[in-house]
């Protein structure tokens, strides 16, 4: 069988892909390993008959980053409905209330709307307001699409233009942890993305989670004519004189001049003996529990009226695997129901994200394993009474997973999130016609991944096939 | 095919590339770009589309020739011939 591109992977960046190449009439095939699409933004459901019956949880989502309002233009997200042709008003976005970075002794709020942590810098860090406005300016200034750029420390940049220590700390916390591969730091192009796509731009939440995004996206490739296979796992990618010629698909040979791979650099080494005598992507060491928790009331806007806590209760921030299993000094605390508040009836539900410590849960028993994760949540449930102070629901329904969750589901080496900590920004590699997309072309959140599929399908799909 | 009737099927793409845009007053000499929100994506689609619908065939390196309503005209009206 012969295709024009083959997409490897449904998640948001193979999605993405697969939408552009067949409205161009591409004959394209996208195939996912798993028996539904979303990749890392996937969703699940739980039955619990005693307390409620069948719930739906997304898996990643905590907030859609690069909020714009209607209308707004040039920037990813109007550029992303432009491409994809889909409309605002699909997503149905409920914009955040604010979040906040809360350290010992000091908050900062935003939201957005950026004049919020511009005034919360003036009014907690007054001496540094000058040099924060210096570094707004140089954010705004860089251009951090370019993909020529080498890695640049981003504490290195701050240091030289920052001297308050904890504001720093306090700044780089959100964006490490919504999107950093590396450990402690982040290359400044990154950073850059992350401080615009956050602190600019803002939060939202569709109405419906992730399945709404993911339903758009499944209806316009339908709609394209766009082919998808679940369940059909890519055993290995054909190469031929360094160039790739198809894949192996549950064992039938389909052929294509394009592939492009979602499923991480060094997991497409993997299944590409020719790529792997070439290159070696290092697998990132960042992975993360999350806790789910259900309750049978919402928490009062006058017990907790905020949607994301980055909570961290030390001055300095660790953005590491955890030493003991999972470290609870820090953690990224949403809660879903403060989108918009609307009504205060119904099921209240909070999400609590730890970092982990992959071999450590890797190496446990398996009924050290479920003991482990009771930890985790009895850890995290108390978090969560601490930051919603009076709240008093009873707990229906608790759900944990861990690095070995989405090793599971999501075949990603060692459980990352955020990939290889070696990304290939333009998404080449020593294969000529087989590309990186999604989280290890380095764009990162469901905005940049699927601007990264919408990228590389136009300049390697679309472009290159004229020529 | 007139130059009238070229200039519409380029107006057209565009409203349905940036359905936000207002093309009704356009001025045929000054550059889309500082016009209407376009960038180099939508001048891809703007190529894409004029192939998909019209058959019409635009080079990566005449992408230039599309800057403004006026020299899309010159350009594509051979095309249409």
């Amino acid at each position: 069988m012969n295709y024009d591109a083959i997409v490897i992977g449904a998640g948001m960046s193979g999605l993405a892909a697969g939408i552009r190449l067949a409205m161009f009439d591409k004959k394209v095939v996208i195939l996912e390993k798993h028996s539904i699409p979303g990749g890392l933004n996937s969703y699940y459901q739980r039955r619990n008959f005693q307390k409620g019956g069948i719930r739906q949880f997304d898996v990643g989502l905590h907030a859609l980053t690069n909020f714009i309002k209607k209308g707004e233009k040039a920037k990813p997200f109007s550029k992303l409905l432009k491409q994809l042709r889909l409309s605002y008003d699909d997503f149905k976005l409920c914009p955040q209330t604010y979040s906040k970075i809360l350290f010992p002794g000091v908050e900062l709020k935003f939201s957005n709307d950026f004049e919020l942590l511009l005034s919360e810098v003036s009014e907690k860090f007054p001496k540094e307001m000058d040099q924060f406005l210096s570094l707004v300016e140089k954010v705004k200034g860089f251009n951090e699409l370019d993909l020529s750029l080498g890695y640049q420390s981003s504490r290195e940049v701050l240091k030289s233009m920052i001297s308050d220590e904890l504001l720093i700390e306090m700044l780089l916390c959100p964006l490490l942890i919504y999107g950093s591969a590396w450990e402690d730091d982040m290359d400044f192009a990154q950073f850059v993305i992350m401080f615009k796509s956050l602190y600019f731009e803002g939060f939202s939440r569709p109405q419906g989670g992730v399945r709404t995004i993911i339903s758009l996206m499944m209806k316009k490739i339908e709609e394209l004519g766009g082919e998808i296979r679940f369940k059909s796992p890519v055993n290995s990618i054909l190469t031929r004189n360094g160039r790739s010629i198809g894949v192996n698909v549950g064992g039938e040979e389909i052929f294509a001049p394009v592939i492009l791979s979602s499923i991480g650099y060094p997991e497409t080494c993997r299944i590409t003996p020719e790529l792997a005598e070439k290159v070696s992507p290092r697998v990132g060491a960042m992975t993360f529990l999350e806790s789910i928790f259900v309750f049978d009331k919402k928490i009062m806007p006058s017990q907790n009226d905020s949607t994301i806590i980055f909570y961290n209760n030390q001055k300095k921030y660790n953005y590491r695997p955890a030493a003991h299993y999972f470290d609870d000094s820090s953690a990224v605390v949403c809660f879903p129901d403060n989108y918009e508040i609307q009504n205060q009836e119904g099921e209240g539900t909070v999400r609590v994200t730890y970092m982990a410590n992959y071999d450590q849960w890797r190496n446990l028993e398996r009924v050290d394993y479920d003991q482990k994760k009771e930890e985790v949540g009895s850890s995290a449930l108390s978090l969560v009474k601490k930051l919603s102070p009076g709240f008093d629901g009873e707990l229906l329904f608790q759900d944990i997973f861990s690095p070995l969750t989405i090793e599971r589901y999501t075949w990603h080496l060692n459980g990352t999130v955020y990939g290889s900590i070696d990304k290939t920004r333009d998404g080449s590699t020593p294969v000529s016609g087989l590309f990186i997309i999604g989280t290890d072309q380095g764009f990162l959140g469901i905005v940049g991944a699927i601007l990264s599929g919408i990228s590389l399908a136009n300049l390697h799909g679309l472009m290159g096939a004229e020529g | 095919m007139t130059a009238a009737n070229v200039r519409q099927i380029v107006i057209d793409i565009i409203s349905d590339i940036a359905p936000d845009e207002d093309v009704t007053n356009l001025d045929d000499k000054i550059s889309l770009r500082e016009q209407l929100d376009l960038d180099s994506m939508d001048f891809l689609d703007i190529v894409m589309e004029l192939r998909k619908r019209h058959r019409v065939e635009v080079p990566q390196e005449d992408y230039p020739k599309l800057a403004t309503l006026e020299s899309c005209v010159t350009y594509l009206s051979p095309k249409f011939a």
